[in-house]
């Protein structure tokens, strides 16, 4: 070819046409979506925490999309159902994951409702699942001669705690902690209407 | 849609192929060689291998190894005004010496950073309980900070650097407004910086491949823009009527880019669903549509040049381009099969990944002919080495990824180490090797001077090598045996776990090798940059030899 103009227009076609498909339709398809029935927006706590989410990087090792059971056993595991486009309605950025280093969490919050239970697995992951390959997260602690007053002190297993000491929540780990029993898409949905095709 | 549809749509489809196939052939599309894909050479040239990260020694018995394959002919005249052309060429390196020093050496730079972070964060998943203590050394921060080092440090600062470099040898001309891209390189460094910076603080988009805040991507295309500037007027100054296939892939991805960055950072437009179609429709692009194009052109430009023999066929290397153009930019829906995604989106993504074959094919049987008889000179030429090897693991990656694509085999590696090994195997295996030889070749020519220790070439070509074959099929067959137990319902969830340990283990101690390498070649660039090293023939060889129209390698021994 000796026309560089003609070059660069072929090549803008075919990424706008690119774009067309896997950008704005999708847009045009999707943006009437109505949020679940059963869904209820985050609380500014829960809010906060999904922003402890992002900024600690979960979505890396943790996806939100359970498998239809058609497709892998991730009902049978507690995940829950395949889920909609409405599950995701108040969910910005999407946090739909492509690792599952550890188990889908979309439902974490119906299948895991202590949040003392949460907390001390994020204080130690191997003190509630061993061979878990699960960071720690001291940093989101408190390690202290004496609980304060409104401390959330943390119950870890026997042997876990600091000895003489008690761990003691910081406001990000509760916060985490918030969303993540938000995390709980069991309401049942009508099924997509492709799928019911 | 109902069969009549189908069998008509069908029908229309091939009459149309029927068609384009006649046009090609009226319009000679389907001859060997034609003239265009000589334009790199000048006259006379072909036959000539250019190497200039090779030792006299290598030189020497590479010529020979091309040579064996048909007998050079002895034209005074011709050579004559072959020597004219060539001192142009030496003219157009020198104008881009500078501003490709500068993007190379801050490639260098963030491949040594990346690959400190990525060991880390390998290290992580079998000792989770390793460096916990500050945030910003946390698995889900660091391995971040690796992937945007990576893709936005090391990968781009090489791919401009490279084409910074080639465009005006493939022009004829020298860089027009070289000042611009040093601007440029510094606005993007900076975003970088300050990108990482917030990525380590906690600031994230929450994106993937897009975790940098939106505010500071404005630095980056600013920076993008300042830099594709001196392209566009080096373009337009240009003194060769053709342009050569690598001027399509470089100058169609220098443009793409920047509007894949504009359209997946616009705050506040996308939304739930909709916005992981566009972040994989980024995701996937960024890869296939930016660093596989330039990788692709410098293959194209390099592997002739140091075999001194033109690709085997020109026009199939066209038909790769318009059908990578074409095909790669739908393939991102591929990475959420199963989702909550509209299915007509995912059965078109894996329709367009299998396509992806066409390109891919193209773009290896070419590679293959024009090498044929000539694997001899992979022996004697340190640059061909990476070069060749990159161009091999792009057809692995590609078909694996092609395959990958489908329904069947995702749902078993989707979401596991499976997919981590097949995106280095294209970004690494493919794309970092064949910017290693380019570097290789290239920075000779910038700095006037030889490699001072052509050993560590080898050494750093061998440690890459086995690092990486460690690395890829560890982490490949630890993948896939994830993938297994996470079907199987009677496993625990824990067992999926359990069974990738060694394999990641293998993972760190491949990635170690790879660093290590990554280490050689950085002492190395540094050693050049400050000129060590004895002379051998001197930096005479490099400009002077050029305009000495009986150059040939027996006066390079004296």
């Amino acid at each position: 070819m000796e026309n560089e103009y003609k070059l660069l227009s072929g090549a803008m076609v075919t990424l706008a046409l690119a774009t067309a498909t896997l950008v704005v339709v999708p847009y045009m398809q999707l943006s009437d979506t109505h949020p679940s029935e059963g869904l209820k927006p985050y609380t500014s706590a829960q809010l906060r925490g999904r922003q402890q989410y992002i900024d600690n990087g979960c979505v890396y090792c943790h996806t939100q999309q359970p498998r239809a059971q058609s497709q892998a056993p991730d009902f049978k595991r507690g995940w829950g159902r395949a889920p909609v486009a409405g599950d995701y309605y108040y969910d910005h950025p999407h946090l739909l994951g492509t690792m599952r280093t550890g188990p889908d969490l979309l439902n974490i919050g119906a299948r895991q409702p202590s949040a003392d239970w949460n907390l001390g697995h994020l204080y130690q992951p191997r003190a509630y699942t061993p061979g878990s390959i699960m960071p720690s997260y001291p940093y989101l602690f408190e390690v202290k001669d004496k609980a304060d007053k409104g401390d959330k002190v943390v119950n870890l297993p026997p042997g876990y705690a600091p000895v003489g000491q008690v761990v003691v929540a910081r406001p990000e780990a509760l916060d985490l902690v918030e969303y993540l029993l938000a995390l709980d898409r069991t309401y049942p949905v009508k099924p997509p209407p492709e799928a019911a095709r | 849609m109902n069969t009549i549809t189908l069998l008509l749509l069908t029908f229309i489809l091939s009459v149309t192929g029927l068609f384009v196939f006649i046009w090609s052939l009226r319009h000679h599309l389907f001859d060997d060689n034609p003239a265009a894909a000589n334009v790199i050479f000048s006259e006379g040239e072909i036959g000539k291998i250019e190497e200039p990260a090779a030792t006299a020694d290598q030189h020497r018995a590479l010529q020979e190894a091309v040579d064996a394959t048909h007998a050079p002919a002895a034209d005074a005249a011709r050579d004559a005004r072959m020597a004219v052309e060539l001192v142009q060429r030496v003219q157009a390196d020198r104008s881009t010496a500078y501003v490709t020093f500068v993007f190379l050496a801050c490639a260098v730079v963030w491949l040594i950073f990346a690959s400190t972070a990525g060991l880390i964060s390998s290290i992580k998943l079998h000792q989770p309980d390793f460096l916990t203590d500050y945030a910003w050394l946390t698995f889900g921060r660091i391995r971040t900070l690796h992937l945007n080092a990576v893709a936005y440090g090391w990968a781009p600062m090489a791919a401009f650097g490279i084409a910074i470099w080639t465009l005006p040898r493939l022009l004829k001309t020298e860089l027009m407004g070289g000042r611009f891209a040093i601007l440029g390189a510094m606005l993007w460094n900076a975003a970088l910086i300050a990108g990482l910076g917030s990525i380590a603080a906690g600031f994230n988009d929450g994106l993937e491949w897009l975790e940098i805040p939106w505010q500071i991507d404005i630095l980056f295309v600013i920076g993008g823009a300042l830099i594709g500037l001196p392209l566009v007027f080096t373009l337009q100054n240009r003194k060769v009527k053709h342009l050569y296939v690598s001027i399509w892939y470089m100058g169609a991805a220098l443009f793409w880019f920047p509007i894949l960055f504009l359209v997946g950072n616009l705050p506040g437009v996308h939304f739930g669903v909709e916005q992981a179609t566009m972040n994989w429709w980024f995701g996937h692009n960024v890869l296939g549509l930016f660093y596989t194009p330039v990788a692709l052109a410098s293959v194209y430009y390099f592997l002739p040049k140091i075999i001194g023999r033109p690709i085997q066929s020109y026009n199939l290397s066209l038909l790769g381009f318009w059908a990578l153009a074409f095909f790669y930019g739908q393939v991102g829906g591929h990475h959420l099969v199963g989702g909550p995604v509209p299915s007509w989106l995912i059965t078109l993504s894996i329709v367009q990944s299998m396509m992806m074959i066409v390109p891919v094919l193209a773009f290896s049987v070419n590679q293959h002919l024009t090498m044929r008889h000539h694997f001899k000179t992979l022996i004697y030429s340190p640059t061909l080495r990476f070069i060749v090897l990159g161009g091999m693991m792009y057809t692995l990656s590609s078909v694996q990824g092609s395959f990958e694509a489908l329904r069947s085999i995702n749902t078993v590696t989707h979401f596991t180490h499976f997919t981590v090994a097949h995106a280095h195997l294209g970004l690494y295996g493919f794309f970092s090797l064949v910017m290693f030889g380019a570097i290789y070749f290239v920075m000779p020519r910038v700095m006037s001077w030889e490699w001072p220790y052509p050993k560590l070439i080898a050494l750093h070509f061998w440690l890459v090598v086995v690092g990486f074959g460690i690395y890829f099929i560890g982490l490949s067959i630890g993948g896939w045996l994830q993938g297994v137990a996470m079907l199987d319902a009677s496993r625990s969830f824990m067992e999926s776990v359990r069974v990738t340990i060694p394999y990641l283990e293998a993972r760190s101690v491949g990635g170690a090798v790879m660093t290590l390498g990554h280490l050689v070649f950085a002492v190395h660039f540094v050693t050049m940059a400050l000129r060590y090293g004895r002379k051998r023939v001197g930096p005479a060889l490099f400009h002077k030899r050029s305009a000495d129209p009986m150059a040939t390698p027996v006066a390079v021994e004296a």
